[in-house]
């Protein structure tokens, strides 16, 4: 089987991104958080500091690495919670309809009423900062969308003749949603968790930056971005270097949602092979 | 010989709250195990959901109003969920007019027979999947061990209809529910579909309630013929008898619409007999009085 362009580019920048955090200790020149010195201070990039240092003296290039976790944490675990909140209330809402259609149509409503990121922010205020309350924060507060595109595909997809056909061959309601909805619907739920991946990273920077997510003195992109935001004009790389790591994260993340889509619709992989 | 199904004054309708509409009218007929019972009557005269009636799949606002299904001496409407849906896949089953949506476009068809060995007869996926290819090759689909591995889109209509057969018939039921299974087909395919079934039935002693708008096939298929007007079953026969000596008025408007090589010559005949009136407005028919609409017909 060939595989698109879009997804052996999102592939390699995700894998390079997620082997980035895995081996940060092994990749990483300095302790991310120890190794300040204040005589290397806001220094631009060179052979010892790749990436630089920010206004504490530490590098950079070793923080994204470390950085790299929590973000990669926070994007994927919190997507994973979105995404399966979302397909299970959407799909069996869609499917047997009626008063738990309506009471699912209403919450989500109201999830979308209110900003997602305020949301998070109310319910960080309850839990206090971390890393445990922001995957919670993130993940109950972002899967209305997910909710709504499983709802609807759902409903376009029960008065297909298989779904039918599958009730009168003695299918129970459960196999009918794994075997012949799920699979049906992945494709579009799967960009959106990609795609929230993305978002996701960048909530967890808007939080870190209100001083709720991630504490100093340990990195995230976010964090780091926050830090470098005085900086910008006297040391740019402070803000270059994470601003790159999140985009090209993002962009991973979203040609890989792209490309997987592409491979599972069967119409596609006849095309390509 | 006991009926194996036995429809006895099936009434079925839309109920909504304080309002109900009827759409079927006392409809009885019984089908005997191994007999292909055919149903014929024009778009909107209740075939149809009288099978899904039968096979316990009306989705609401319709509803059953009264009368019985007795299926081997069972009473299907008295049926929990639970009970009616282990009666669907393994003693009846249903293959529908529209093949080319009716398979998961995302799975292989041999996955998807297999799918009912597990489900209804508890097979591991490796048994079943061998089951799946004897299933395919006595639909006599052409190269059944390469053709399992094949995807929906991937077979031409005649062949989906064939693999829904397979379904259908994969663990021996003992009734089959073909809802216009040939009306989307070439009429070659069709041919051959309807030969499948007429023989596949016939070796399994599998019975059909065939439900058809075309008499051609229906003559073709069936040993008894119902037919259906405005959800009344207005007359029933054997097959021959009722096409050559229809008693009703409808179904002697609905030979006579039926176009035959060199009618004209032979049967003396100018134009085909076109029945004018499309069902009325069902609220104002009464068992009764269904009829008065056609009295036209009636009257020739």
């Amino acid at each position: 089987m060939k595989f698109g362009f879009n997804f052996i580019l999102g592939a390699t920048l995700t894998t390079l991104v997620i082997l980035g955090g895995l081996l940060a200790p092994w990749l990483a020149n300095f302790d991310p958080v120890f190794d300040a010195d204040l005589m290397n201070a806001e220094l631009p990039p060179d052979w010892t500091f790749w990436f630089g240092t920010d206004a504490q003296g530490r590098d950079v290039y070793s923080r994204i690495l470390y950085g790299a976790q929590i973000s990669l944490t926070v994007g994927i675990v919190s997507q994973v919670i979105n995404t399966f909140i979302g397909v299970a209330l959407g799909m069996s809402a869609a499917y047997w309809g009626g008063w738990w259609d309506d009471l699912v149509n209403g919450l989500t409503n109201v999830m979308l009423a209110i900003p997602s990121l305020i949301f998070a922010l109310a319910v960080m205020a309850v839990l206090g900062p971390g890393l445990a309350s922001l995957l919670i924060a993130l993940g109950l507060t972002n899967w209305s969308w997910t909710c709504r595109i499983a709802r609807s595909s759902t409903l376009s997809l029960k008065t297909l003749g298989y779904v039918q056909a599958a009730q009168t061959l003695g299918y129970g309601d459960v196999r009918i949603m794994f075997t012949q909805i799920l699979p049906n619907i992945m494709g579009p739920v799967l960009v959106m968790a990609t795609l929230g991946m993305g978002s996701a990273v960048l909530s967890e920077a808007a939080l870190s930056f209100l001083g709720l997510g991630i504490q100093p003195p340990f990195p995230s992109w976010g964090s780091m971005l926050t830090d470098a935001r005085q900086l910008i004009q006297l040391a740019p790389w402070t803000a270059i270097f994470p601003g790159l790591a999140i985009f090209l994260a993002v962009l991973g993340f979203n040609l890989l949602g792209d490309g997987l889509r592409d491979i599972l619709d069967p119409h596609m992989r006849t095309r390509l092979s | 010989m006991m009926p194996l199904l036995q429809i006895r004054n099936l009434n079925l309708g839309l109920k909504r709250a304080g309002s109900s509409y009827a759409l079927l009218h006392d409809v009885s007929f019984d089908i005997m195990p191994g007999e292909i019972y055919g149903l014929v009557g024009e778009s909107g005269s209740g075939k149809s959901v009288t099978s899904l009636a039968v096979i316990g799949l009306l989705k609401k606002p319709l509803q059953v109003l009264g009368g019985e299904i007795n299926f081997r001496g069972k009473n299907l409407l008295a049926l929990r969920r639970r009970e009616m849906r282990a009666m669907r896949g393994r003693r009846i089953a249903m293959v529908f007019q529209e093949p080319m949506t009716a398979l998961n476009p995302l799975a292989t068809i041999g996955r998807q027979i297999a799918e009912m060995y597990v489900l209804h007869q508890a097979k591991n996926w490796s048994e079943a999947g061998q089951l799946a290819v004897e299933a395919l090759a006595s639909v006599r689909v052409p190269n059944p061990e390469r053709r399992a591995k094949d995807y929906p889109h991937q077979m031409s209509g005649g062949l989906r209809q064939r693999v829904m057969i397979a379904m259908a018939l994969a663990c021996n039921p003992d009734l089959l529910i073909a809802d216009e299974p040939t009306t989307a087909l070439d009429v070659t395919v069709q041919a051959e579909v309807l030969k499948l079934i007429r023989e596949l039935c016939a070796e399994r002693g599998t019975a059909v309630l065939f439900i058809s708008h075309d008499l051609g096939v229906i003559a073709e298929m069936c040993q008894r013929v119902g037919v259906m007007y405005a959800g009344c079953l207005v007359e029933e026969n054997d097959t021959a008898a009722l096409f050559a000596n229809p008693r009703h008025e409808y179904t002697r408007g609905l030979l006579g619409a039926l176009p035959r090589m060199g009618s004209r010559l032979e049967h003396g005949r100018q134009r085909l007999v076109d029945i004018d009136s499309v069902i009325e407005d069902r609220s104002t028919l009464t068992s009764r009085r269904f009829i008065t609409p056609r009295q036209d017909i009636a009257a020739q």
